[in-house]
Formats: C-alpha cells, sequence, structure tokens
C-alpha cells in the first residue's frame, strides 16, 4: 500500500511491521512525532507491545537493555542530545550482544541550541559497538528497521538507523507500506538464546578479569565481520521479498568518472542531481554514497573508488582538530590501496542547506587542485 | 546454572558464549582459606534455634541430622554466629589451633 | 529445629563478600521470599564483585550487570520484556547499593516509582560508596568518616531521606528493613510479592570495612541502628505506616556510634547532636505510625 508520509512516521511504521515488542523513548525534536505515533498504534493495540514512557534517554536505553536481555525486541528513537546522554549505554548495549535497534534523526549538538541536522550526534557513538545505517528516503527508512532486526538478531549487535532532521524526518514523500504477511516471512519472530530465564539462570556481564576480556573484544569484532557478510546478503533477500535493495554503499556513475563525490544521507540525492547536470555538461563525475558506517565496507569502497583520479568528501559533521569523519573513514580504507588525492569539504553543519551548486563549486574547485592543498576545505561559510 | 563445584576452563575462543554469561556457580570458590577464627559449636549445649544459620552471611552452615555444622570450605570465620548464638555455645578458635 | 526461614538457598557460598558483610545477609534471605521465579539487574555496587567474576556466579536465579545509574529503567525493561512475552508473573527485581538508590540512579528510581512500574527495587544501605573505597554518599548519616570526608571534615549534612522521597511517589508499598530481623523482612517480601506495582525495599546493610566495625558485630550493629531509632523499621503499605519493629524505649545512639571506627572522632557534644537530630527525626515518625 503506497502512502504518504513523513520519515518520522516511516520509522513508527517499520517499527510496527518488524513487531517490536518493548517500546522506551523520550521526546526530542525532531524525533518526536516517532514516539507519538507509536504511542497511538500502541494504544489502538494495533501493536501488541509495552511503550514505557521513561523519564529520560539514558533510562529508554537503559529499558531497551533490559528487555532485549529478557528476550524481547526492543526500539527506541532519538537525537542529538538524547543519544549523547545514552553514550554508556550505547556501549552497554552491543557489549551485552543486544539486538536493539534505534533511529536516529541527526542533529547537531549544542552549543549553541539548535534542532536542525548534522551527523556529529551519531558519528560521536561511532565505537561503540553499534552498527549504523545512513538513509537517504523515508523508503529506506521504512525498510531499513524491518531490515535492522534481521541483521541485528543474525550476529547480535545493536544497529542504529540514522536519517537526516526536517530533510528526512520532517519531509513527506510517497512510501511503500509492506504488507504484514510479507514482513512476518522475511522477519521471523525474536527468539533469543541468551535470555534472562528462570528455568536455565545465568548472570549476564559480571566482572571480568584480564584473562578474558579481550577474547570478548574479539567475538564483537568478528560479529561485525559477520554483519557485513549478512547485510550483503539480506540485501538479496529483502529485495526478493519487498522488490527493493539495499547495498553497503551506492555507487553512481562511479566506473568512468574522474572526480567522485562521496557523501551520505539526503546530501547524497542533491549530489546525484549535481552529477547529472555536470555529467550534461560533459564532466566525467560520479557519486559513491555511503549507507553503512558500521561495519565498514571497506572491499566496496576500495572497489568503486578504484578508477576515480580524484576522490572528493563531502562532510556534514567534522571532528575538531582533525577532518570530517567520513573522510577520515575513506582515507584510512583506500590508504595502501590506491593513491588517489582525497579532498574533504565541510558543508551544511547546523542544518545549513547544500544545493546541487554547492556540489559543481565544489568539484569546480577541485579540478583546478592537483592534490588538496589544506586539510579541509569548509564550504560557503562567511569570510 | 550447574552446581557443578569444579573450576571451569575454555580452551578455544569457540566455546565461550558470545558475551559474558556465567556456567558455574560460585561454589567453585572456597573461601575457606580466609578465615583466621574457626567456629567451633558445641553442640551438647546447642538448643538448635537455628539463629546462627539465619545470620551467617556466606551461607556456610549447614544441618546435618537436625544439628548446625559448619562448612568450612567456605566459612569466612567473621564471628557472627558465636556472636549471635543465644546459648554461646560456638566458639571462635584461632586457625591452626 | 525449628528454622524461621525457608533451608533453600538460592545464594550460594564460595561469592566474594568481605567477612561480616550485612549485604550478604540482605541478600540471601531476601531470595529466601524471593524463590526461583524472580530476576535480577545489579548496578554497578559492591554486589558487582560479591557475586564473583567471569564465568561464575553465586546466585541461582537469573542476573544482569547494568550500569551504576540504570537500575530502575532496566528493571521496567525487563519486566515489560515478561509482561510482552506472556511471562507476568516472574518477580523483577533491581538490586542497588544506596549510591546508586540515593544519588546516581535516583533519577531512574523516581521514574519508575512515578510510572508505578510493577518492580521491586532494594536498596542494601551500607552508607557509602563502597566498592570504590568508602566514599561519602547521601546516604551517609551526619557526624561518619569516609574516605572523602576525613575525621576533621567530618561529614556535616544529614542522610538524605530516600524513604520520604519514595513516599511522595505514593507507591503502593514500601519498607525498611535490617538485616538483624531477617523474618521482618522475609515477611515483608512475601507480603509485597502479591502487590501490583512498585516496591520500595530499603535494608540496613552495616558494613564492616567501611564502618571500621568487627565483622561479628553486623547483626548487633543492624539491630542497635534499629533499637536506638536510627533506623526506623516499618512498613507503608498503601499509604499506611506501621512500625514494624518496635521501640518503645529507644536505646541511646552512643551505643551504636562507639561500636564504630567511622564515629571515633566525635566529641561528647557531637553525639548529643546527633541523639538530638535521631529524636526529632524519629518523632516526626512516629507521628505517621499507626495501630499496633
Ligand atoms: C557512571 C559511573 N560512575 C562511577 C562509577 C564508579 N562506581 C562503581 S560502584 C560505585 C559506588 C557504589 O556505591 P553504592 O551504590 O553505595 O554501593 P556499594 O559499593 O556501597 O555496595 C562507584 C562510585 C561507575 N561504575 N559508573
Ligand atoms: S563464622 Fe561467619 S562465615 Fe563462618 S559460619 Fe559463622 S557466620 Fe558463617
Ligand atoms: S545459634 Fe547456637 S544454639 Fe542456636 S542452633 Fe546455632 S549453635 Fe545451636
Ligand atoms: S565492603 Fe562492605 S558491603 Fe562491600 S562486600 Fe565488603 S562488607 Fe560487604
Ligand atoms: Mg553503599
Amino acid at each position: 500500500m503506497k502512502k504518504v508520509m513523513m520519515g518520522n512516521h516511516a520509522i513508527s511504521h517499520g517499527a510496527t511491521l518488524a513487531r517490536v515488542q518493548v517500546i522506551a523513548a523520550y521526546p526530542i525534536t525532531p524525533q518526536t512525532q516517532v514516539v507519538e505515533l507509536l504511542s497511538e498504534i500502541v494504544a489502538d493495540q494495533r501493536l501488541k507491545a509495552e511503550f514505557i514512557k521513561v523519564e529520560s534517554e539514558h533510562s529508554a536505553m537503559a529499558a531497551c537493555i533490559g528487555a532485549s536481555s529478557a528476550g524481547a525486541r526492543a526500539f527506541t528513537a532519538t537525537s542529538a542530545q538524547g543519544l549523547a546522554l545514552m553514550h554508556e549505554l550505547l556501549h552497554w548495549a552491543a557489549g551485552a550482544r543486544l539486538p536493539i535497534v534505534m533511529a536516529d534523526i541527526n542533529r547537531a549538538m549544542a552549543p549553541p541550541w539548535t534542532i536542525w541536522t548534522d551527523q556529529n550526534d551519531s558519528l560521536s557513538q561511532r565505537d561503540t559497538g553499534w552498527m549504523q545505517f545512513y538513509c537517504q528516503s523515508n523508503q529506506e527508512v521504512l525498510d531499513s528497521v524491518i531490515m535492522a532486526y534481521k541483521v541485528a538478531e543474525k550476529v547480535l549487535m545493536p544497529v542504529m538507523i540514522v536519517l537526516d532532521a526536517f530533510s528526512l524526518s520532517h519531509t513527506y514523500e510517497i512510501v511503500d507500506l509492506p504488507d504484514q504477511a510479507v514482513v512476518d516471512k522475511y522477519l521471523p519472530p525474536f527468539d533469543y538464546k541468551y535470555k534472562l530465564n528462570v528455568s536455565d539462570p545465568h548472570t549476564y556481564g559480571g566482572l571480568t578479569t584480564p584473562d578474558w576480556y579481550m577474547e570478548f573484544r574479539v567475538k564483537m569484532q568478528e560479529a561485525m565481520d559477520q554483519a557485513l557478510v549478512e547485510i550483503k546478503k539480506e540485501a538479496v533477500e529483502f529485495e526478493k521479498a519487498f522488490g527493493r535493495r539495499y547495498d553497503p554503499v551506492e555507487p553512481y556513475m562511479v566506473d568512468d568518472a574522474d572526480i567522485v563525490l562521496v557523501t551520505s544521507g539526503t546530501a547524497a540525492s542533491t549530489a546525484r542531481f549535481a552529477v547529472d547536470q555536470m555529467r550534461k555538461k560533459g564532466k566525467k563525475v560520479g557519486n559513491l554514497r555511503m549507507r553503512l558506517l558500521r561495519p565498514f565496507p571497506f572491499a566496496d569502497v576500495r572497489e568503486h573508488l578504484k578508477n576515480a583520479k580524484k576522490v572528493i568528501i563531502v562532510d556534514r559533521n567534522i571532528s575538531y582538530g582533525y577532518h570530517g569523519i567520513w573522510a577520515q573513514e575513506v582515507k584510512s580504507a583506500l590508504y595502501g590501496h590506491s593513491k588517489v588525492p582525497v579532498f574533504n569539504f565541510i558543508a551544511g553543519l547546523g542544518g545549513r542547506d547544500i544545493f546541487p551548486e554547492t556540489f559543481v563549486e565544489i568539484v569546480n574547485k577541485v579540478k583546478k587542485l592537483k592534490k588538496p592543498d589544506q586539510e579541509l576545505y569548509w564550504v560557503e561559510v562567511k569570510k | 546454572m550447574a552446581k557443578d563445584r569444579k573450576k571451569i576452563e575454555f580452551q578455544k575462543l569457540d566455546e565461550l558464549p558470545p558475551m559474558v554469561q556465567s556456567q558455574r556457580s560460585m561454589a567453585a570458590n572456597p573461601t575457606g582459606s580466609w578465615r583466621n577464627l574457626k567456629p567451633v559449636i558445641d553442640l551438647a549445649s546447642c538448643i538448635h534455634c537455628t539463629i546462627c544459620w539465619k545470620f551467617c552471611p556466606d551461607a556456610a552452615i549447614d544441618w546435618v541430622d537436625d544439628n548446625p555444622v559448619i562448612n568450612l570450605d567456605f566459612c569466612k570465620g567473621c564471628g557472627i554466629c558465636a556472636e549471635e548464638c543465644p546459648k554461646k555455645c560456638i566458639e571462635m578458635v584461632k586457625e591452626g589451633k | 529445629m525449628k528454622p524461621t526461614l525457608p533451608l533453600e538457598e538460592l545464594m550460594s557460598p564460595g561469592h566474594l563478600a568481605c567477612q561480616g558483610c550485612g549485604a550478604g545477609i540482605a541478600m540471601r534471605v531476601s531470595l529466601k521470599a524471593l524463590g526461583r521465579d524472580t530476576m535480577f539487574t545489579f548496578p554497578a555496587c559492591c554486589w558487582t564483585v560479591i557475586d564473583g567474576p567471569f564465568p561464575y556466579s553465586c546466585l541461582e536465579v537469573p542476573l544482569l550487570h547494568m550500569a551504576f545509574e540504570a537500575t530502575a529503567a532496566t528493571a521496567a525493561g525487563i519486566k515489560a520484556a515478561m509482561d510482552a512475552l506472556g511471562k507476568d508473573k516472574t518477580t523483577i527485581c533491581g538490586w542497588a547499593g544506596d549510591g546508586g538508590t540515593f544519588d546516581i540512579g535516583l533519577q531512574a528510581l523516581s521514574g519508575a516509582a512515578e510510572r508505578n512500574d510493577d518492580i521491586f527495587y532494594f536498596c542494601y544501605d551500607n552508607e557509602a560508596y563502597m566498592n570504590t573505597g568508602i566514599q561519602r554518599s547521601g546516604a551517609t548519616p551526619y557526624g561518619a568518616w569516609t574516605t572523602t570526608t576525613p575525621v576533621k571534615h567530618f561529614k556535616k549534612e544529614a542522610k538524605k531521606s530516600i524513604d520520604d522521597i519514595v513516599a511522595a511517589h505514593k507507591v503502593p508499598y514500601q519498607a525498611t528493613a535490617s538485616v538483624a530481623y531477617p523474618e521482618d523482612l522475609y515477611k515483608k517480601l512475601v507480603k509485597a510479592k502479591d502487590i501490583r506495582g512498585f516496591k520500595f525495599i530499603h535494608i540496613i546493610s552495616p558494613c564492616p570495612p567501611g564502618w571500621k566495625a568487627r565483622p561479628e558485630d553486623t547483626v548487633k550493629l543492624a539491630r542497635l541502628a534499629v533499637q536506638t531509632g536510627i533506623f526506623p523499621v516499618y512498613e507503608v503499605d498503601g499509604g499506611k505506616y506501621v512500625q514494624t519493629m518496635k521501640t518503645p524505649t529507644r536505646k541511646p545512639v552512643l551505643e551504636y556510634l562507639k561500636l564504630q571506627g567511622r564515629f571515633k572522632h566525635l566529641k561528647e557534644s557531637d553525639v548529643a547532636d546527633i541523639q538530638r537530630m535521631v529524636d526529632t527525626r524519629y518523632a516526626e515518625l512516629e507521628k505517621r505510625f499507626q495501630g499496633c
């Protein structure tokens, strides 16, 4: 069934179709509609689930950890300050190997107070052990929630679904709502082998000495390696079931491109529009959209950037005193595999729009340079 | 959970659960060596009131044939049982004597 | 032999509590009342260590170790999952120290109490952050030495009245208890198990190293805390206050204080101050006690 809906409601519908059993959430702009719709759906008993209206995001994640440990499919959604407040428990969820799924609406971090988009909130959680899927359409958001549980429950690691504030969260698009029966067939109920169980009692997460701690970290890394395999497998399986495909990265006209723009989130759609315009003028430009931050798709990135003469990474985020964060990631994947010069541009922080012309200007600037003459370039900032 | 008193050793990574999950009871960890003083019960004066038993923080007093018996594998020698015995029939004696 | 508590042990020996640990008694007795159809979550606290290192545990019921400040919310999450899975008979318990309850976990505690989540919240109170080496907490009483309230600057603030804070949430059941009165604790838990909603159980649990007391005095101290009126033992059942361990004649606080090195530095006048504070507090509470 096709429906016009905002990104936030796509999340709620995704969670409903995934038959989540426990929801614990706390409101924050621009996430509120996610929980508002879900509380309505639960109250109307269109979804059989417990909804805990917690007193903070910290407790939201704590409740999800408790619920998931007890064997329920757990869900939450948040943004920026709320995500940061959860930080300790993000490590906990991953370290405890709980397949929790959370949506994060990318909002810039305060101060100063802001509600508009950039990626510093989710990227700051890079090393917590959560998978991160960056979406560019409301359809992808809905589909990703469903797919996320499939992958998470296979490898026992949590997933964060990431989408831009307002440009997705509050933007209405046509979304195909899959049939519940099809979703049920694709995503079986959560059957957690390690759940808290009075008939087979165990203790979880207890004190662990240096004799053992590292082995559990090896297992987390192995789970992430396995996750990449599963994600690729699910790209195919999901397409079979729903007719839509989501790969770890999405290349667009990269094969013969001299310059490839690497982007993520909604900026990727804008970049593709700019690529079309530039192609019309005979410029050999392509776009590589990054969907996965973790597990990082090393091989795909290397493959799709192997023919490029120049790589431009446009980051809607920054690691102060270093580069944009995607630039660090992509560069380190290329190191030792490619000598291609990599240019890093920082654009669109705190919700500043990124236009197709922005990409055209970036490409024009890079065309004049043989290699970067600065560590990073700020885009369209007041001088 | 297995009540096995044996210590557990994993040989290979594959044998470990994916997360830190207990496999055995702490009953595999005798704490008797913590003790400096050892409770000795004079059963002749004992009135079987179970007071010593109920206060032991280490669950180290068992009942055998209606008598309190100190489990010396685990008793840490805190002396609560002796202190609380209404008949004062538990004596704390120096270990090794 | 007629034991006053069930013989079955759900806490194994071999755990890592210090000699004479009051928190050990608190858990052992509570498990006897709660039974096997029970699940726990612990925050960071002494019990993180007492339980034993991987791959061991001294509990025979499921236990989820969790972050320091998250106890009540975690228990609420477990409970929601059990409800969703149709296993709503299982008793879900958070079990935290005083630091995890009075201080860092207070927000989550208040949230769960206000929502009236159907869980037990236990606070075993040893009146300081013992796991990290005896630092002051909001539960440390006036006059006490801790490593962050050295004798020259002993704690000048009164113990936070956590029971009143919880009572302000009008929860269906709350009680204080002392490890010196296991039958009283047992009875309360057996009764509360059948009450739906938030249940708060606050247990005074002496800590020999943290209180600089002799390990054999643990039960005696837990008894004196009650007999002096320093830690009155009562329940609030549906708003009704009932003193379950009566103290018609209260012993002087000095009897309690003098057994503990953490109060050794106190002058006579300090002890008199403490006696006055205890009297005032007791009188205030006494007015709330009903019936007999
Ligand atoms: C967020 C956080 N801050 C600090 C700590 C360190 N810490 C662990 S246990 C503890 C004190 C616990 O005190 P309490 O709750 O009274 O329990 P007790 O150790 O006395 O049994 C502290 C400060 C932590 N684990 N997490
Ligand atoms: S001395 Fe302490 S540990 Fe030993 S039996 Fe007596 S009470 Fe238990
Ligand atoms: S407390 Fe004393 S009298 Fe009572 S059972 Fe124990 S040893 Fe016997
Ligand atoms: S420090 Fe105190 S509370 Fe902690 S284990 Fe030792 S005696 Fe028990
Ligand atoms: Mg404490």
